[in-house]
């Protein structure tokens, strides 16, 4: 009932905002049905809860209008188009990478501003000086983790187990092999599983134990990786895990026995149990409006909105302005300040849309993130 | 079609086919005129090329399920190899044909080749078998296609083309392009394809089909599918006539999937996956077997509808299930045929005749 | 014995498609329908189980008895409603509206449960029996899948041979028409049959989710498409032709990917299928009809 009321609350609120006129309004496509909704509405009602807490603040008003795409690069333009009609302002792009790799030619066509929280790819930002990006891109998180697993001496031989119809998987893994021999690591086992065969892993588990790798990279999201972790376990096969940002919702997960993942390593950057006060108010939150703990692309959503805040503050913007007319100034803000948010501090992009920020190096204990280092 | 042909036609059929090109051509008028005068949204300026995509494939779909009855389940599969044996040809030819619509319009012959290679192929197998086993192997292969096509890479530098499978070991020259890389598809694709080159399509795909279905071989078709066993023992060939109606129809699939590929930055091979052939699939049942303007219609009316139901929010894929079960339910119900069948005019002429 | 483990994992996989095949291949058996929602049914018992089991403390079996008892009514309903009307319609019509089902399920069980994978509590365990030293390992549930199957299998050829009810299901699949003049009731019938295929469903899901714990509205969709492969090659409508198909396949996929390429290992699968049909073109212990001209 009291969800009931809120939501009420927040419609006024929303229909209170856009009758003055005074906001901003951004739009964004994003998985809402299918297999990949989870993500979609996690960005969704991560942003939700960054408007409603500027909105609430009284300065700069935001509308936020999400449209499913169901994680297809067609459906994606088609949402986007739809959002055109509605006089979107600027974009938060798409939620996964294949559909914003799409929107994002559409934005740079049209040159509507965006902003992804979570589309990965190097093909997103690639030759759009108007799309950037809130997430790490893949080629990074590739090259992050041989490097981190390297220079902290964590293994020598390791096995890889990636997704073989993903872009995300692939990316990571590309430049994770590139550059697994300069940090004197030795990729011994590799192995893949596309969607219709996800279920069993023996044959994964099986070679990368047989050719004695003491470490696996897990580059894919925790769903599959939450199997791969149990089958590991009943064969008796436990080697160190190291996942990256996708992996984060692991713990999330309802039923999920968290002794499964004790020691497994991942770079993210979001962590839901960190004790400042904005992730603490941000994750209470979201757990009152959906009953769940965030994972990172809620976090990624949330920050999306508030660097708009903060870019269209610093550039004076108005609401009254069409988005070509905001897309230069958005250019100039985004390439030269510093932002800071849930999933970064001293968050900064370059000219060709990918953010630099640290990713933290994770590491799971008694069922909670603890801190690398 | 040659004139003279559609002069001994049978009136109703005749007219049946006038009606799909009017039908056709006043659609493409309209919005044209809509569109160049703005007063057509963007969301439905967007949807005008994949629309004429799923009616090329609803048309070519329909020459194997209606004119043939044959069930297919991996129609999406020619469309993929359309589409990437199209898009993967465009981006060679960029600097060759610097004119894009003839590029697109040379793509689109390569897709179609390509796919009626690869529908002659999996037609040899396939076309032994009949009823739901055929159906299985058609969703075999397209599954196959999709499986190959997520470990295919092709590259070009100034050394030509090179390609390798599972991993990319190509090794391009500096300045060379990593056309298709495997499970990433194809990025960077030039948005080539038009509205008009949509609607030329479909006219072209129309004018196949009507030709091959009001043929010697059409009425051959048609005597296998109404009883094959009769049909084979007046001696008909009817493996020749299958190959014939299969392969033409994977070549229109082809052809589609270069235009639809070309409509959109970028392309993966998941995209052309067992659902998108269901879809296709009900675009065909839903039209009516062998009703070519059927299938026309109700791709455009499924691609459009899931569109205008966003306003329903999360409520959206399940009002569009709803609705497509209400319709199967509606379509098929003999009362609710008769009263259709009593406002349409057209139709009790025809029993007239 | 790396080749015996992999032989155990890929009859433990070929379980699971077995027992999901088995209610595919009854119902088209009796109704000549593909059951495309055969898959969303099996979802929607696990969910039934994992809140019975996880949020209300249930006994597993219990859990399992209450899905099988929402996923008969389940069918039932579906069958009245969507199927029934459509009983004189082609049978593409029938496709499509089951496919329109499938779709219909999935997002109920969307908005119902959310897209949040949830992890299924194995209802019985995650233990494994260890021979030759460990060196070797079954798991419970696989075992469990197996005999649930055996039995599945036992009972519904039993009923189908031996029962008036198993009769008339035999003369509906025969001939439809004819079956009516004999005084059998051909629409209670096939809805027995969706029943039953329904119930087989729920028990089929909460196998499928203690292999392989987690659950989302889409886990149905995969596995589902799977098993009706799998029953197409053990010859579609014949009941030890789908357990046989199931683990056939679950086999050649775990070997595929084992000893070819893991990238491959569903282009291998769908190869080897077609190759199966060309040879065998009903299927592995399919009967072949006899046209009459």
């Amino acid at each position: 009932m009291s969800k009931k009321i809120f939501v009420c609350a927040v419609m006024v609120l929303a229909m209170a905002a856009s009758a003055f006129g005074a906001s901003f309004k951004i739009g964004a496509t994003g998985p809402l049905t299918g297999g990949a909704a989870i993500y979609g509405m996690a960005a969704m009602r991560g942003a939700q809860i960054a408007v409603d807490e500027i909105n609430a603040m009284g300065g700069i008003q935001f509308e936020l209008r999400y449209e499913d795409d169901t994680h297809d690069a067609e459906k994606a333009v088609n949402a986007y188009n739809a959002l055109k009609d509605w006089g979107m302002q600027v974009s938060m792009g798409s939620v996964t990478s294949k559909p914003c790799e799409a929107t994002a030619a559409e934005n740079f066509a049209d040159r509507i501003f965006a902003l992804t929280p979570s589309a990965s790819s190097a093909a997103v930002t690639e030759g759009k000086d108007n799309v950037f990006q809130m997430c790490f891109v893949d080629p990074n998180q590739g090259t992050a983790s041989a490097q981190y697993i390297g220079e902290k001496g964590l293994a020598k031989k390791v096995a890889v187990i990636w997704k073989n119809d993903d872009v995300y998987s692939k990316g990571v893994y590309d430049t994770f092999a590139e550059n697994a021999g300069k940090f004197g690591l030795e990729i011994v086992s590799t192995t893949t599983f596309a969607d219709g065969n996800d279920t069993d892993f023996s044959v994964q588990l099986t070679d990368a134990q047989n050719k004695g790798a003491e470490l696996v990279f897990l580059p894919m999201y925790y769903q599959p990786a939450s199997l791969i972790l149990a089958q590991a376990q009943a064969m008796g096969y436990a080697p160190k895990w190291f996942g990256i940002d996708g992996m984060d919702g692991i713990l999330t997960m309802e039923g999920f026995d968290k002794s499964l993942a004790e020691g497994v390593m991942l770079l993210t950057p979001f962590n839901a149990d960190a004790k400042d006060d904005r992730t603490v108010k941000f994750v209470a939150e979201y757990q009152k409006r959906h009953g769940e703990v965030p994972n990172q692309f809620a976090a990624d959503g949330y920050d999306c909105v508030y660097a708009y805040c903060q870019a269209l503050t610093q550039a004076k913007a108005d609401p009254s302005e069409d988005a070509e007319s905001l897309c230069p100034k958005m250019i100039e803000q985004f390439t030269t300040m510093v932002f800071n948010g849930l999933t970064g501090e001293n968050v900064r992009w370059s000219a060709n849309g990918e953010v630099t920020k640290d990713p933290k190096g994770m590491v799971i204990r008694n069922g909670a993130y603890v801190g690398l280092d | 079609m040659t004139m003279r042909r559609l002069i001994n036609l049978k009136r109703v059929e005749a007219r049946r086919i006038y009606l799909t090109y009017a039908v056709v051509i006043v659609a493409y008028a309209v919005c044209q005129v809509m569109s160049s005068t703005k007063f057509l949204s963007s969301s439905m300026r967007g949807m005008l090329v994949p629309i004429c995509a799923y009616m090329v494939m609803a048309v070519s779909l329909n020459l194997v399920v209606g004119v043939l009855g044959e069930l297919s389940l991996g129609h999406a599969g020619f469309m993929s190899v359309g589409a990437f044996s199209g898009v993967a040809a465009a981006i060679i030819m960029q600097k060759t044909i610097t004119y894009a619509p003839l590029r697109l319009a040379v793509a689109m012959i390569i897709a179609a080749i390509f796919a009626a290679i690869a529908g002659f192929l999996i037609g040899i197998p396939v076309l032994r078998l009949k009823g739901d086993y055929l159906a299985i192997v058609t969703l075999a292969f397209g599954e196959i296609i999709k499986s190959v096509l997520n470990n295919f890479y092709l590259g070009m530098d100034s050394g030509g083309l090179h390609f390798s499978m599972l991993t990319d070991t190509t090794r391009l020259l500096k300045g060379g392009r990593l056309i298709i890389r495997g499970p990433m598809g194809i990025s960077g694709i030039q948005k080539i394809a038009t509205f008009p080159a949509g609607f030329i399509l479909l006219m072209i795909s129309l004018m196949i089909v009507f030709n091959l279905v009001n043929s010697r071989s059409g009425r051959a078709f048609m005597a296998i599918r109404d009883d094959r066993i009769a049909a084979e023992s007046i001696g008909l060939d009817i493996t020749k006539y299958k190959m014939m109606a299969f392969v033409m129809s994977a070549a229109l699939a082809g052809a589609a999937g270069a235009l639809f590929a070309m409509n959109y930055s970028t392309i993966v091979a998941n995209k052309f996956d067992f659902n998108t052939s269901i879809l296709i699939l009900v675009f065909v049942v839903l039209g009516g077997q062998g009703n070519m303007l059927g299938s026309i219609i109700a791709a455009a009316a499924l691609t459009i509808l899931p569109e205008k139901l966003r306003q329903f929010s999360e409520y959206r894929m399940l009002l569009y299930a709803v609705i497509l079960i209400v319709t199967m339910l509606a379509t098929n119900n003999a009362e609710i045929k008769e009263f259709l069948g009593r406002l349409n005019p057209f139709r009790r002429k025809e029993e007239a005749e | 014995m790396i080749f015996l483990n992999f032989l155990i994992s890929g009859i433990s996989l070929g379980s699971i498609y077995a027992i999901i095949a088995l209610g595919y291949t009854m119902v088209y058996g009796i109704a000549k329908m593909l059951n495309f929602a055969h898959g969303d049914v099996i979802m929607v018992g696990a969910y039934v189980c994992f809140y019975a089991v996880s949020r209300y403390g249930l006994n597993p079996f219990a859990g399992v008895a209450l899905a099988m008892l929402v996923c008969t009514v389940l069918g039932m309903v579906v069958e009245r409603l969507a199927y029934k009307p459509l009983r004189q319609a082609p049978s593409l019509a029938v496709l499509i509206t089951a496919i329109g089902m499938s779709y219909f399920l999935q997002n109920t069980a969307l908005l119902l449960w959310s897209s949040n994978p949830k992890v299924f509590p194995s209802i019985i365990g995650r233990g494994a029996f260890k021979l030759f030293d460990g060196r070797l390992s079954v798991s419970h549930v696989t075992v469990l899948t197996i005999a649930s199957c055996v039995v599945i299998m036992a009972v519904l050829s039993l009923f189908i041979g031996k029962t008036r009810l198993g009769k008339a299901m035999r003369a509906c699949s025969e001939d439809k028409g004819a079956a009516q003049l004999m005084g059998i009731n051909v629409n209670a019938t096939i809805s027995l049959t969706f029943a039953i295929g329904s119930g087989l469903a729920a028990i089929a899901g909460a196998l499928l989710c203690s292999a392989y714990p987690t659950l989302m509205p889409t886990t149905g969709a995969l596995p589902g498409i799977k098993a009706f492969t799998a029953a197409v090659f053990g010859g579609i409508g014949s009941i030890p032709g789908a357990f046989l198909g199931g683990i056939m396949l679950g086999v050649i996929e775990i070997f595929a990917k084992a000893y070819i390429s893991s990238q491959l290992s569903d282009a291998v699968v769908f190869a080897v299928l077609i190759i199966v049909l060309l040879v065998k073109p009903a299927g592995l212990l399919g009967r072949m009809t006899q046209e009459k001209v």
